[in-house]
């Protein structure tokens, strides 16, 4: 265990320089220029060369990556060109609302999703089973912005129930941070519970067809505790890694959430920064979002260890 | 009858004034919340000509003149002033009890700091340095400017409402190099910077400074008396249109600063919602690449704006006609400078002349690259529908689309379109830059030191420099109709008409707001939502 621990943390270090490396090069081959958009559209072909000069960008790519890499080895990201703030610090403004939305999301993707797999797979080809199966797949084919406007439309602007739009900080209160999460965190449980629910099932029905679950019936053990403790449990794996790769990509980035609910998240930062070609901010995200992958998918190896002991590393 | 109270009840009674006289001080906060045109990532407002900073700007420094809703320039924390008969010595004092946000007193060696500053990165600022003899200060609260050569237009500099606008700053903070940005935010403005509730692209936040001394006069434009009826100001960076106009409706926000076209139709037939006309509308010019052909030849140049269709094209832009208005002066319709006298520049396609010219100039038939900024909804209809034109004339156009931070940075390179040059894009200015000759960036005829396109018209910089010189308003106003032709006949740049952006208010919530450049906070009240 320790072992694998240590393999993967070893993994880690080049595919975060690779990342940047690649990012890095990305960037100054797309055309745009953070100099020209600093200096807006009345300034001058001078202004902008100066700018330039001051962002340091009138450098070599050579000596501007080894001055970034140098500052990202000693745990600095450097400094967003427009902000004028630590990319770290921008980073940490904006981690709250995106793992509020993930948090809430996989909760409610999960309290949603699970049963309605197993249910779906407890009755396989009956009407139930149609039903469930028919609404995810409407749930997963919506798209995200539909769903959202719809939301907005019926609980915010008919009803009043809900805030069309912003976040409130935890610190301010659960309850206007829960408040405006509601819709925002339905609007993407519905797509992802969806997605789940169909794994959920497809993994419960092949789980229902082992000897073990024969074995189990005939031994007369109730129907919901074999479905819960035998099926499902043998069946976690698979459903695990899609609840993993979900959580990445909620942090990863939910933009259109983000937009559509003005959410000042991780997504839409991610947005601005390419629009405005803002180059430290841009690859401190990227390094970000490749080590919370990493994260996530080690935190879902390890979960194996613990869903299926037969499962070593 | 007399009212005995027990202690117990007493104390009670005491502990309810207590907790309702602070409650009320609290809940009666008034909090005006607005969704800004775009995201503020800029705070320093000499460093970049970006609208939302100079909005920044007005918000928490002041200026020492202003200009008024009918364009004239007021003294603001200027007292007195006068100038000599020759325009060559200005004095000035200033208002006194002036105070910037931290309690200091504002000084004439603050002042100098802060224009000196500006120049470094204003243009009409360079100008009236390089003519500058000397600028001192005189006692604590005056200075004087002499200059080389007579200098028409120091009110002009001193009160311009376009970026870069001449702010006010602590001398300490003037101090810093222009090249580097401010880090400290501290003016003597009607409104303070809340740093600790700034969150980047989600939230700016401003408090009324309540030792802020407006001036006597009622406010006009963005001059007169700055008086301030809420308590805090909150800018509320909503991307997406239709968000925005749901957070209206359901009273989260008070207004919408603009209203893109794409919103109107729903908006204007909104019985919670009022559409205001606060700042003035602005033109849509081309502008043409000389460096290289086929737009360095003057006849195909000119073949380009003959196809020039306005109607059409602000149409396909703007959508409704109450949003558009051609106009084929330069300077803003209806602006002090703005003239009839266009050449052959009627705004209307000439086609067959064109054709005629275009075949004259012996065109070649290379690609004419448009740029068009695809990210930019104000923007990305016009370069195809004059793609469109142009190809009736006889022009291969190819339209490019890119996002904007593309098209900034190409339209700096000078190179043939096939290596990444271009030949033509189409921008939009605020009214209040295209008002007068001397603010209007593209108005430039020196060549590579010049705006994008980089024309080569010495006569339009000597005509500049002649309209610098003089404070006569007749003599300003025949320059100015001079410049318009020089710049018609050389294609310049080309006006497309102009558009308006109305500004968006919950009805019976909102009132006071001023005309002006850009939307001011100050003046505005905020009644509870009738709602």
């Amino acid at each position: 265990m320790l072992n694998f621990l240590l393999r993967r943390g070893l993994a880690t270090a080049p595919v975060l320089l690779i990342v940047a490396v690649i990012v890095f090069l990305l960037l100054r081959m797309t055309p745009g220029d953070p100099a020209a958009a600093i200096a807006g559209d009345a300034a001058s072909a001078q202004d902008i060369a100066r700018i330039r000069m001051q962002l340091g960008l009138d450098e070599s790519i050579l000596v501007q990556f080894a001055r970034w890499l140098g500052q990202v080895l000693r745990g600095d990201l450097g400094h967003s060109f427009f902000y004028r703030m630590s990319v770290t610090d921008l980073i940490g403004q904006r981690l709250e609302p995106t793992l509020s939305i993930a948090a809430v999301t996989v909760v409610l993707t999960v309290l949603i999703a699970l049963p309605l797999g197993v249910l779906a797979a407890s009755r396989r080809g009956g009407r139930l089973d149609r039903f469930i199966m028919g609404a995810s797949v409407l749930g997963f084919s919506v798209p995200v912005f539909v769903a959202g406007y719809a939301m907005i439309w019926l609980f915010s602007m008919q009803l009043g129930w809900l805030p069309s739009q912003g976040y409130s900080r935890i610190a301010d209160g659960v309850g206007p941070w829960l408040r405006n999460l509601v819709l925002p965190c339905i609007t993407l449980a519905v797509m992802y519970a969806a997605l789940i629910a169909r794994v959920t099932r497809a993994s419960v029905s092949e789980a229902l067809t082992e000897d073990y679950v024969r074995t189990a019936r005939a031994k007369g053990i109730a129907e919901w505790s074999m479905l819960l403790r035998h099926a499902l449990a043998n069946a976690a794996v698979p459903i695990a890694t899609v609840i993993g790769l979900s959580v990445a990509g909620l942090i990863g980035g939910v933009v259109v959430t983000e937009t559509i609910y003005a959410i000042p998240g991780l997504g839409q930062l991610t947005v601005d920064a390419v629009l405005s070609r803002d180059y430290p901010l841009i690859q401190g995200i990227t390094l970000f979002f490749s080590l919370v992958y990493v994260v996530v998918n080690l935190l879902v190896d390890l979960s194996y260890l613990l869903l299926d002991p037969r499962i070593r590393y | 009858m007399a009212l005995h109270l027990s202690p117990r009840h007493a104390a009670a009674a005491a502990l309810s004034a207590l907790a309702l006289t602070f409650g009320a001080g609290a809940g009666a906060e008034t909090v005006l919340r607005t969704v800004p045109s775009s995201d503020l990532k800029i705070l320093d407002p000499i460093w970049t000509t970006a609208n939302i900073t100079r909005n920044h700007g007005l918000m928490i420094y002041d200026t020492l003149f202003a200009m008024d809703e009918k364009g004239a320039i007021k003294p603001q924390m200027v007292d007195k002033y006068s100038a000599s008969a020759d325009n060559k010595v200005w004095t000035f004092t200033l208002r006194p009890g002036l105070k910037f946000h931290d309690g200091a007193p504002v000084t004439s060696q603050d002042v100098i700091a802060s224009l000196a500053r500006w120049a470094k990165r204003d243009t009409l600022g360079q100008k009236m340095y390089e003519a500058m003899d000397s600028i001192a200060a005189e006692g604590p609260n005056g200075f004087r400017m002499s200059f080389k050569q007579p200098f028409g237009v120091v009110l002009d500099a001193l009160g311009k409402p376009n970026p870069l606008v001449p702010f006010i700053m602590p001398k300490r903070v003037a101090d810093t190099p222009a090249d580097r940005q401010i880090e400290e935010m501290i003016g003597s403005g009607p409104f303070t910077l809340a740093k600790e509730d700034f969150r980047p692209g989600d939230r700016i936040v401003y408090r009324k400074n309540t030792a802020y001394v407006p001036r006597k006069e009622p406010a006009s434009g963005l001059a007169g008396g700055k008086v301030v009826h809420v308590d805090r100001v909150e800018w509320v960076l909503l991307r997406d249109p239709q968000t925005q106009a749901n957070a209206l409706l359901n009273g989260e926000v008070d207004m919408l600063e603009t209203v893109p076209s794409s919103g109107y139709a729903g908006m204007r037939t909104n019985e919670k919602i009022e559409l205001v006309d606060v700042m003035p509308a602005g033109p849509y010019t081309v502008v043409y690449n000389h460096k290289v052909p086929p737009f360095d030849n003057p006849k195909a140049l000119r073949a380009a704006m003959l196809a020039i269709n306005q109607e059409a094209l602000l149409r396909a832009q703007a959508t409704f006609r109450d949003f558009y208005k051609p106009c084929i002066s330069i300077y803003l319709c209806g602006s002090t400078y703005a003239s009839d006298k266009t050449g052959f520049y009627t705004g209307k396609p000439q086609f067959e002349e064109a054709r005629k010219l275009l075949k004259e100039s012996g065109y070649d038939g290379k690609p004419v690259v448009i740029l068009l900024p695809g990210d930019s909804p104000a923007l990305n209809k016009l370069p195809a529908v004059y793609g469109q034109l142009l190809k009736q004339v006889g022009f291969n156009v190819d339209v490019q689309t890119t996002d904007w931070a593309t098209l900034v940075t190409r339209r700096t390179k000078k190179d043939l379109p096939e290596n990444g040059g271009w030949n033509a894009f189409i921008t939009f200015w605020g009214g209040v830059d295209a008002s007068s000759p001397i603010g209007y960036s593209p108005l430039t005829g020196n060549g590579d030191q010049g705006y994008f396109g980089w024309p080569t018209v010495p006569e339009l910089e000597t005509l500049k420099s002649k309209f610098i010189a003089t404070t006569d308003l007749a003599q300003r106003k025949e320059i100015a109709t001079r410049i318009q032709q020089l710049v018609l006949d050389n294609g310049v740049l080309a006006p497309l008409g102009e558009v308006r952006a109305p500004t968006a208010v919950r009805r019976g919530v909102i009132t006071g707001l001023l005309p002006s450049p850009g939307v001011l906070y100050w003046n505005v009240q905020k009644k509870q939502s009738p709602q």
